[in-house]
């Protein structure tokens, strides 16, 4: 949901015959990725995370827990910027049919400028930190093998079990495709 | 191996990403290209709308007197009042331009709803639009452009255009043969691009509407060329808003299956149904420097629910390219407007 905002985002500033039907869209996902990253929060202030797999070192415990937060930041961030900038840009903040919210930012110029700036930036930012995550987890879960993957999913994933101390380092038998 | 996968697949959506963000497609036509050769042809005027870029402000109120509300669930239709904020202005790229008789006027108009929700338009002085896509826009600016050594534009840009653009041709030959009324106050002003009403069970009726000025023609004034006064269209209006209120007919023009929706350059047949849904009341004018109406981006997509836009591509593309020039607008530093409402004053 995240990714396909991005897409969405990056594509309606660039598209002429698509721009109407993308903003359309993009305004009600992101006040629900808002109310989805708040419901999210509240989710993970409540729950205990599984341990590190062992072969993270203590660096990089640090960097993943950084990038975690830095994940939550930019979900609350970005639609929280982009409510701010429609209300400083004198836009109406329409959600379906007559329903749409009230502006939390009076009117002004300048600061609809910075704010939607800033919600480019942020964005990319989002997108890099995205992709980071995503590098890392298919290094530790593909290479590292270590089942880091199994941190994040719901429930365990594969049927064998698998001891992590053995399975650090590429197989030689499985090819990558 | 694996890890080249892994590569492949990261390099895959940051391409993907860049993709769709245009960044690799340089020759595609973007709301970004489209600003820019605005700013190309006119020269950097920061602050100001990249078009319509000179104008005055103005605000009042919208009279419904029901009728709407056969067509349309839009509750400005409901029998009442709703305030209005608008802005006229010529349809140049240059805010310090010289009033010209052939230069298209425009009224750009939001209408408050009771609910909350906002209905903008802009509408022009001319029966059709000259294009029928952001190409041929995108074309006709620069064969339009004036050279700047001679200040004059080259027939043969222009001659090549509308060989390029036939639709072009035969819009530019009904403007002509309309006949243009001498100033702001006079003119009737059309949405041109077709639009969806939405009634209340839910018929769909495809609509183009218009204000018709209720103040009687005015002769045109003999002397027209710029020594005469840079400002006259402008001031001309400014005096009649000061000595009396301005009031324009809310004209809804519904159209029959086969008529055209997604092209702007064609009329419809002039026996379509035509409903008078209220009054336009302009009884304040103010110049831009103190006006909330300067930072509002008269975006023809910001419509309240009952109203919905046609398949007509320019409407998208006016929305996608307004946004484009109000960001970029709205971050610049702001020069005093070229109309003042206190000359004027009486």
């Amino acid at each position: 949901m995240l990714l396909a905002m991005l897409f969405i985002g990056v594509a309606m500033v660039a598209s002429l015959s698509n721009y109407h039907r993308l903003v359309a869209i993009h305004r009600p996902l992101g006040i629900m990725i808002l109310i989805l990253a708040g419901i999210r929060l509240v989710n993970r202030m409540f729950t205990t995370l599984p341990p590190f797999p062992p072969t993270m070192s203590q660096r990089e415990r640090v960097l993943a827990s950084a990038s975690e937060r830095m994940l939550y930041t930019l979900m609350f961030a970005l639609p929280l910027v982009g409510w701010g900038m429609l209300s400083a840009g004198h836009y109406p903040i329409v959600m379906f049919g007559p329903v749409h919210l009230p502006p939390v930012l009076p009117a002004n110029p300048t600061l609809y400028a910075v704010l939607r700036k800033t919600h480019t930036i942020l964005a990319y930012l989002l997108f890099g930190t995205f992709l980071a995550h995503l590098g890392t987890v298919l290094f530790h879960t593909l290479i590292v093998r270590d089942r880091l993957l199994n941190r994040m999913a719901l429930w365990p994933i594969g049927s064998r079990k698998v001891k992590v101390e053995n399975a650090a380092g590429p197989s030689p038998k499985r090819s990558a495709a | 191996m694996r890890l080249f996968a892994i590569g492949m697949v990261m390099l895959g959506i940051a391409g993907l990403f860049a993709y769709v963000a245009g960044w690799v497609t340089p020759n595609v036509l973007t709301p970004g290209r489209i600003v820019d050769r605005f700013e190309q042809v006119n020269g950097p005027h920061p602050g100001f709308r990249r078009n319509h870029a000179k104008g005055v402000c103005v605000s009042g109120w919208f009279d419904s007197n029901g009728q709407g509300t056969a067509l349309s669930k839009a509750v400005v239709f409901l029998p009442g009042r709703v305030p209005v904020i608008g802005r006229f202005a010529l349809a140049v790229g240059q805010p310090y331009a010289s009033d010209a008789a052939h230069t298209v006027r425009s009224m750009a108009l939001l209408f408050k709803l009771a609910d909350g929700e906002e209905w903008r338009t802009g509408m022009n002085n001319i029966p059709v639009f000259a294009v029928n896509s952001a190409q041929g826009f995108y074309d006709l600016l620069l064969a339009s452009a004036p050279d700047p050594e001679t200040g004059k534009s080259d027939p043969a840009k222009m001659n090549a255009f509308l060989a390029k653009h036939p639709e072009s041709a035969k819009a530019f030959q009904l403007i002509r043969n309309s006949i243009a009324a001498s100033g702001f106050a006079d003119s009737s002003y059309n949405s041109l691009d077709a639009f969806r009403f939405i009634n209340a069970q839910g018929h769909v009726f495809p609509v183009r509407w218009s204000m018709v000025p209720v103040q009687p023609p005015q002769p045109s004034r003999p002397a027209m060329a710029p020594e005469s006064g840079t400002n006259q269209l402008f001031d001309a209006l400014i005096s009649a808003i000061h000595s009396h209120a301005l009031q324009w007919h809310l004209i809804v023009t519904v159209g029959q299956p086969g008529d055209p929706t997604t092209d702007a350059t064609l009329p419809w047949p002039a026996n379509r149904e035509q409903v008078d849904v209220g009054t336009l009341t302009i009884d304040q004018v103010e110049s831009e420097d103190v006006s909330t109406a300067r930072d509002i981006n008269f975006d023809p997509l910001v419509l309240p629910n009952g109203i919905a836009g046609s398949d007509d591509p320019l409407l998208s593309a006016r929305s996608a390219a307004y946004a484009k020039s109000f960001t970029r607008r709205e971050g610049e530093p702001k020069s005093p407007s070229a109309v003042s409402t206190a000359e004027t004053k009486q």
